[in-house]
């Protein structure tokens, strides 16, 4: 399933928009430490399509999508 | 110098969007559908899966639910829809401003003149924007390449999901002529049926045929046929946010139950005729002929027209004039399924204009003037904050807004 989180944005001067961390449901803030990609792209794993973080979080590499205007995580594929 | 134009086809653009959304649905038979307690009750798309069981585009949801009993039907979200096809379309201004849409789903983009600019073939740049689309949208799309239009729409039917198909001069013999002349824009029912009593049943036969004798037996129609069918198509791409000029402002609707009497109609055809109102209010324009189309639980239908002395803008009036029509044409010997008025011959409004000798010219300015009021008041507080008495008469009947719910409209090929 698709689910939504909340995260921390810094939105630029320039317009510009970086994701800086991941507030997950259970309370836990993971911090962004690298954003190695951005490109559009359509998630078939979770179900939709938005611009696409290729996120380094606590050394482990995961999609962030931005759809419209809310944010979702690309479950691991198993 | 030849032209080269692609012809982009989302596959089952609704089922497809649907299943990229819903990763559950990817394995089932799944249909988008219209409202069955609405009587909207058709299939408006399908996935792969359920063309199996031989589910067909435009039949009815139980004929559907015969076929596959185990068919998902959902119902359609338009705006998803919309936002996707919006996104795909940003992806073919990476390559040409010459894009013209035909619906939601289908496009036709001009190459020819920057083809140069990406050192590719034109089957590999369809295939780069098929990849495109897989990739940053989610769905697959089937692409016609050729020298003109038609060929073209052809190209992108001829293999799908997920192809390019290059119709040349060269091979335009083995693979469009083959094909049965229905597949033709524009060849319906009635007009295969003339085809095939000049003995017509492929697009070659129509191409090999005297173009003369096809004028003389389906006029004018006749040469545009014979044209689309040997590559003769002309028709230029149009450029992104063309926008045509309007030739008619019209409204119908399938009705949540059947029409029996006058009066049933009357309730829908003062809401078409009060749509049709505002919306030719804030194009500017009027029109001097209005026009009903009925058809009946048969599915069969006709129009009718009438022409008036003084262009108009009023609800009253436009649906007065429809009235007249149904109640001289319409026998209600089988009860209507659906109804729809149009306006045309229009002309630009103006503030200067001959009036009529016997007629009160102040009550239609008052008239006027209360419409302009009544949209005024609907727009901020909704359709149904005002309304006629007649609409309580039947809530069911009266309970839609043709004006906000129709977003996606029907297109024509010719739009010059």
């Amino acid at each position: 399933m698709k689910t939504y989180v909340d995260v921390i944005i810094l939105n630029s001067k320039e317009g510009k928009i970086k994701p800086l961390a991941i507030l997950w449901h259970n309370g836990i803030k993971y911090s962004i430490d690298k954003i190695s990609q951005i490109t559009r792209a359509a998630s078939t794993i979770s179900g939709g399509t938005g611009i696409r973080y290729t996120c380094t979080i606590q050394g482990q590499s995961r999609y962030l999508y931005h759809e419209e205007d809310r944010w979702f995580i690309e479950k691991k594929e198993y | 110098m030849e032209r080269i134009i692609l012809h982009c086809d989302l596959n089952n653009f609704y089922a497809s969007v649907e299943c990229l959304h819903h990763p559950e649905y990817r394995n089932v038979p799944l249909a988008v559908g219209g409202d069955v307690e609405k009587r909207h009750g058709i299939i408006l798309a399908k996935n792969q899966l359920a063309k199996k069981y031989e589910i067909k585009t435009g039949e009815a949801l139980w004929q559907a639910l015969q076929k596959c009993p185990d068919l998902l039907i959902v119902k359609p979200n338009f705006s998803l829809y919309l936002r996707f096809s919006r996104l795909v379309k940003t992806i073919y201004q990476d390559y040409t401003d010459q894009i013209e849409s035909f619906g939601i789903d289908e496009c036709w983009l001009d190459v020819t003149h920057t083809l140069h600019l990406f050192k590719m073939t034109p089957k590999e740049l369809a295939d780069t924007i098929r990849q495109r689309i897989k990739e940053e949208v989610g769905i697959t799309a089937s692409i016609g390449v050729s020298f003109n239009k038609v060929f073209a729409k052809l190209g992108s039917d001829y293999r799908k999901p997920d192809a390019t198909t290059v119709i040349t001069r060269e091979n335009m013999e083995q693979i469009v002529y083959p094909l049965p002349v229905s597949d033709l824009l524009y060849v319906g029912r009635a007009t295969k049926e003339k085809l095939y009593t000049l003995g017509i049943r492929t697009i070659g036969d129509c191409a090999r045929f005297d173009v003369q004798i096809l004028k003389r037996r389906l006029g004018k129609w006749g040469e545009y046929l014979w044209r689309f069918a040997s590559g003769e198509d002309t028709s230029p791409v149009l450029v992104r946010g063309y926008e045509p000029q309007v030739k008619s402002i019209g409204n119908s609707t399938t009705a949540p139950k059947d029409l029996k009497n006058l009066d049933d109609v009357r309730i829908i055809a003062y809401i078409l005729a009060e749509s049709v109102a505002a919306r030719l209010k804030e194009a500017h324009l009027m029109a001097f002929t209005i026009a009903i189309g009925v058809r009946d639980v048969e599915l069969k239908g006709f129009t009718r027209q009438i022409k008036m002395d003084e262009a108009t803008q009023l609800s009253d009036t436009i649906a007065e004039a429809a009235l007249d029509l149904f109640a001289k044409h319409v026998d209600f010997e089988l009860p209507l399924r659906s109804i729809g008025i149009k306006a045309s011959d229009l002309i630009v409004e103006r503030n200067l204009e001959q009036i009529n000798l016997f007629e009160d010219p102040f009550l239609k300015q008052k008239k006027m003037n209360l419409e302009v009021t009544i949209e005024k008041i609907r727009e901020r507080y909704g359709f149904q904050a005002v309304q006629r008495c007649l609409m309580l008469q039947d809530t069911l009947l009266s309970g839609f807004n043709p004006k906000q719910d129709h977003v996606i409209f029907p297109e024509s090929y010719f739009k010059g």
